[in-house]
């Protein structure tokens, strides 16, 4: 067991953690926050996309070990300093981008970063962008919505009914 | 104007709060003081005899509390399956022994043959490592048709083979059947696979067990759809525990579409480790674990035959399906292509005559059960793929063909034993039709081919009857347990009210929807009810979420406790007012007297209730708080009409989805944001059966797709933007809110369409010898099919 310090969401947390403990273990079993999901065992569902030194990053392919003084944030650092949904969260409600709630983490983490990368990108680039998040819920099609309105377009034209 | 709140509002939902920031309580999020950690070591033969297993090195290893095998499991019961079918001779199914870790024998690849209870996840894998195993492998049964071959090596050798049952339905039907296709003038034969899926909600499954020796009670928590039926079936059939002292308790969940209906033999494990270990026992399943143990879906092997007279007129339909049962009969698994499937195969048209074969066959693979649709997406496709192939065969206009057949008139009992209670078939193809622009499709075909792409178009029509069901008619078709739903209503004091629902939600919005309704009844602001689901502590008995009932059958309930609830509070706002009960009117949350100024406030009758100083004692008891039990008398007909493009690239056999619509007939819509992303995910589904998904077995029973780089997930560049309708609305003629459920519609209605656009594209083209590719189709079918 070694000693790991990183910054979550903007605190100090340290942690005992073994070499092969991955960042995604860290923060459910070692930090108790689980807001960060696994759903798989091959680095392909992303609903575990949290983001690392402002990088999305799967944090089961991340080894806490090697996360010595990074930045990390997670959907629960993801809310308004008042407490109220942010802007992706909150177009997720609105436009109904989540049904059951389970890749709903990754694919808010996910949006984050494109629309940090990307501040209004197309329908084709936003399906592109979410090769790495499955849904099995949705369809995606109000992801997709959801995450171009918070990008501040007018999706009644793109995304119709 | 569309209403801003209560029924037929697009109210936002509410527990998307949670969910959005990290708060969800799901079960993998449950940790218990003390809690240990089990590992299944699973058979990776799909067939062996187990000769022994030895536990003594692995139970030295560091951290290991305790090792179980299957010996520790003999007195206890096995696994129930909850439906038995009679065969077509009148004799039951055969039903094997399903024992929570393996006896004697490992039968699928996935059967758990040990468990190891241990400190951390870790040592308990490290140690199910060290356990040695002796297992003489024999031969797998993985083809249908051959498992039932005599002398076929069986599955389950106490059985006297591997046909679990051979059904006629209606087999008095038969020889009218057959008759029928002596007279007929045209004929058009299919056969067609239906392929095995994996259902995958993105949460995979997890158990929790725990006990309390001071009180003898055992909690499960557990990833479930229906923790009273969980609690029913292991509690009396497998650990022995009376009801009273089990709690089953599904939290959040993330996604079920079938596969977290059924029990699994970890649950029963888990509770029963929790007891002997002393302590709490968490089992969470890696995804490759949920490939060889979640439930599979469909795998149909069919061949359907459709007759018609010389006006095109459907006159008879005959279908002989192999259905895969895998190495155990999973909790609903005999039912699936029975009465979920057999009974659907009238569709939309007025066929006289129609008899139905299946034999339902044992093989070494995973148990199979219902996944989303259960047995009408079967039905579905095969017979609205055979309609396109028959309009092809005869040069009429498929949607044309479909018209002339359609049933018009309601109700309509069908030869298939069912009564549509209402449908306007004709509506929603017309609906679709708008939605299309089918004119335009030439114009679009050329412009494809100018890009040098193939162009096709497929529509298709879907009936479902879901609402599942009234408990007697289920009872004479072999269920063993009831399929009412429950409610209650308990209002507080101060006027906000608590509804217990017997419903689940694991993704479908009840915790919204559920309170739009009874919020509109009382005429309250939503917020002030809460929905309560998932515990059965709190909650009375009922069968969960499933076979889209929740808001036809649960919501029903609700409705009946909530009309209870009006009932008694007229009473007592009679009784405040000085009124006659008859003239006490309840409106926007108050109660007044008609033609007069006296009024109440819903407040005020609700404190009466609980603070009883000026009461009617001699006539009504205090509080407010009532339960229904609702159970129909009939399934709901959903029904609909769906129509996909594609393009195909001729030089790679690629199929693009270019667009999808689905005009759907929901009878009355509570939420229609809700209904529009329940029909948005079925699609979702249905499209990824047809294009990518499928479960794939080697001929030694190996699963080759078992994992997402082998079983190909829709992802979202797979899918289109989906245009959806559900203004075509005949409402249900038999439940209170006139509602007939939409959550399986988009994975039963999409597949043909899907297929019949690319038979359509290839046709254009000039592949006029092609006339089916079998799901899914991948550019290697499509391209080979282009062949020749
Ligand atoms: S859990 Fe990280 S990609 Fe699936
Ligand atoms: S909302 Fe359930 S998996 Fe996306």
């Amino acid at each position: 067991m070694t000693q790991v310090t990183m910054t979550v969401n903007g605190k100090s947390v340290s942690g005992d953690v073994e070499g092969r403990t991955l960042l995604s273990d860290f923060l459910r079993d070692g930090l108790r926050m689980t807001g960060t999901h696994v759903g798989c065992d091959t680095s392909q569902c992303g609903a575990c996309v949290v983001h690392v030194n402002g990088e999305a990053v799967k944090s089961c392919t991340a080894l806490a070990l090697d996360l010595e003084g990074a930045d990390v944030r997670t959907i629960e650092g993801m809310a308004n300093a008042d407490g109220s949904l942010g802007t992706i969260q909150q177009a997720f409600q609105d436009y109904h981008g989540l049904q059951c709630g389970f890749c709903t983490p990754g694919m808010v983490m996910s949006a984050a970063a494109l629309l940090k990368d990307n501040p209004t990108p197309t329908e084709q680039e936003v399906r592109e962008y979410l090769e790495g998040n499955i849904c099995r819920c949705t369809g995606y099609h109000n992801i997709v919505k959801a995450i171009m309105a918070a990008s501040g377009q007018d999706v009644a034209a793109v995304a119709a009914e | 104007m569309p209403k801003d709140h209560g029924i037929g509002a697009s109210s936002k939902r509410r527990e998307d709060v949670r969910f959005l920031t990290g708060q969800g309580r799901y079960t993998d999020d449950i940790n218990l003081q003390g809690q240990a950690y089990v590992h299944f070591l699973r058979s990776d033969v799909a067939h062996g005899m187990l000769k022994s297993v030895d536990t003594s090195a692995a139970a030295a290893m560091p951290g290991v509390v305790r090792i179980f095998t299957g010996a520790d499991f003999e007195g206890v019961g096995g696994v129930p399956c909850g439906w038995q079918v009679t065969d077509k001779h009148g004799e039951p199914m055969q039903e094997p022994a399903h024992p929570v870790l393996a006896q004697g024998k490992v039968r699928y690849v996935g059967d758990a043959i040990a468990a190891v209870v241990a400190e951390t996840k870790e040592q308990a894998r490290n140690a199910a490592e060290a356990i040695e195993l002796d297992i003489e492998e024999l031969p797998a049964v993985v083809d249908m048709k051959a498992a039932v071959q005599e002398g076929a090596t069986k599955v389950h050798d106490d059985l006297t083979s591997n046909l679990c049952y051979d059904w006629g339905f209606v087999e008095e039907n038969k020889p009218a059947v057959d008759a029928a296709f002596e007279a007929a003038t045209h004929v058009t034969t299919l056969e067609l696979v239906n392929n095995r899926l994996s259902p995958n909600p993105m949460e995979p499954r997890v158990a929790v067990g725990d006990y309390n020796p001071g009180t003898d009670d055992s909690t499960l928590y557990t990833t479930s759809q229906n923790p009273h039926v969980i609690r029913l079936l292991m509690g009396a059939f497998v650990l022995g525990i009376p009801e009273h002292k089990l709690r089953v308790v599904a939290p959040d969940v993330g996604g079920g579409f079938g596969s977290k209906i059924f029990h699994y033999v970890e649950e029963a494990f888990c509770t029963f480790a929790a007891k002997a270990c002393r302590r709490p026992v968490k089992w969470t399943s890696s995804r490759s674990e949920a490939f060889v143990t979640d439930a599979h879906g469909r795998d149909h092997v069919t061949k359907i035959e459709l007759a018609l007279d010389a006006d095109n007129n459907f006159t008879g339909i005959r279908t002989d399906t192999y259905a895969n049962m895998g190495a155990y009969l999973s909790t609903f698994a005999p039912s699936v292509p029975t009465w979920l499937h057999g009974t659907l195969m009238a569709g939309n048209y007025k066929t006289p005559n129609i008899y139905v074969n299946v034999k339902a066959v044992f093989t070494n693979t995973v148990p199979v059960d219902a996944y989303r649709g259960a047995g009408r997406p079967e039905a579905t496709f095969q017979l609205e793929r055979v309609i396109d192939k028959a309009a092809r065969e005869l040069g009429v206009d498929p949607i044309e063909l479909r018209r002339q057949n359609f049933i018009t008139e309601f109700p309509y009992a069908t030869p298939v034993a069912v009564e549509y209670d209402t449908g306007d078939y004709e509506g929603t193809m017309t609906k679709l039709l708008e939605m299309i622009d089918r004119d335009g499709f030439e114009a679009r075909r050329e412009e494809s081919a100018r890009n040098g792409k193939l162009r096709g178009l497929g529509v298709n029509c879907y009936i479902e009857a879901c609402g599942i069901a009234p408990s007697a008619l289920v009872g004479q078709l072999g269920a063993r347990a009831g399929l009412y739903e429950s409610a209650t209503v308990r209002v507080n004091a101060t006027g906000g009210l608590v509804v217990m629902t017997g419903s689940h939600s694991h993704g479908q919005g009840h915790e919204t929807s559920f309170a739009q309704v009874v919020a509109d009844m009382i005429g309250i602001p939503e917020d002030q009810v809460e929905i309560v689901h998932g515990d059965t502590a709190n909650t009375p008995m009922g069968m969960g979420t499933y076979g889209s009932r929740s808001i036809a059958v649960g919501g029903s309930a609700m409705v009946r406790a909530t009309e209870k609830i009006i009932a008694k509070a007229k009473k007592i706002a009679a009784h405040l007012m000085e009124a006659a009960e008859g003239d006490v009117e309840l409106k926007d949350g108050a109660f007044s007297v008609a033609g007069t100024d006296k009024s109440v406030a819903w407040g005020d009758v609700t404190l009466a209730a609980y603070v009883p100083h000026n009461y009617p004692l001699e006539e009504i008891e205090p509080g407010l708080e009532e339960t229904a039990f609702y159970d129909p008398n009939n399934f709901t007909y959903p029904a609909g009409a769906y129509a996909c493009e594609v393009e195909v690239d001729p030089d790679t056999g690629k199929v693009d989805i270019c667009s999808f619509a689905a005009a759907d007939d929901f009878g009355n819509v509570i939420n229609p944001m809700i209904v529009e992303g329940q029909v948005h995910g079925g699609l979702a589904q249905g499209i990824g059966q047809a294009l990518l998904e499928n479960v794939s077995y080697d001929e030694n029973g190996q699963l080759l797709s078992a994992s997402y780089m082998d079983y190909t997930m829709p992802r979202a560049d797979d899918v289109p933007n989906f245009q959806v309708d559900h203004s075509s609305q005949t409402p249900c003629t038999h439940n209170p809110l006139g509602v007939k459920g939409c959550g399986e519609a988009g994975a039963i209605g999409s597949p043909p369409s899907v297929v019949n656009a690319v038979v359509d594209a290839l046709q254009r083209a000039g592949h006029t010898n092609v006339t089916h590719i079998d799901m899914p189709l991948t550019p290697t079918r499509v391209w080979a099919a282009m062949q020749g």
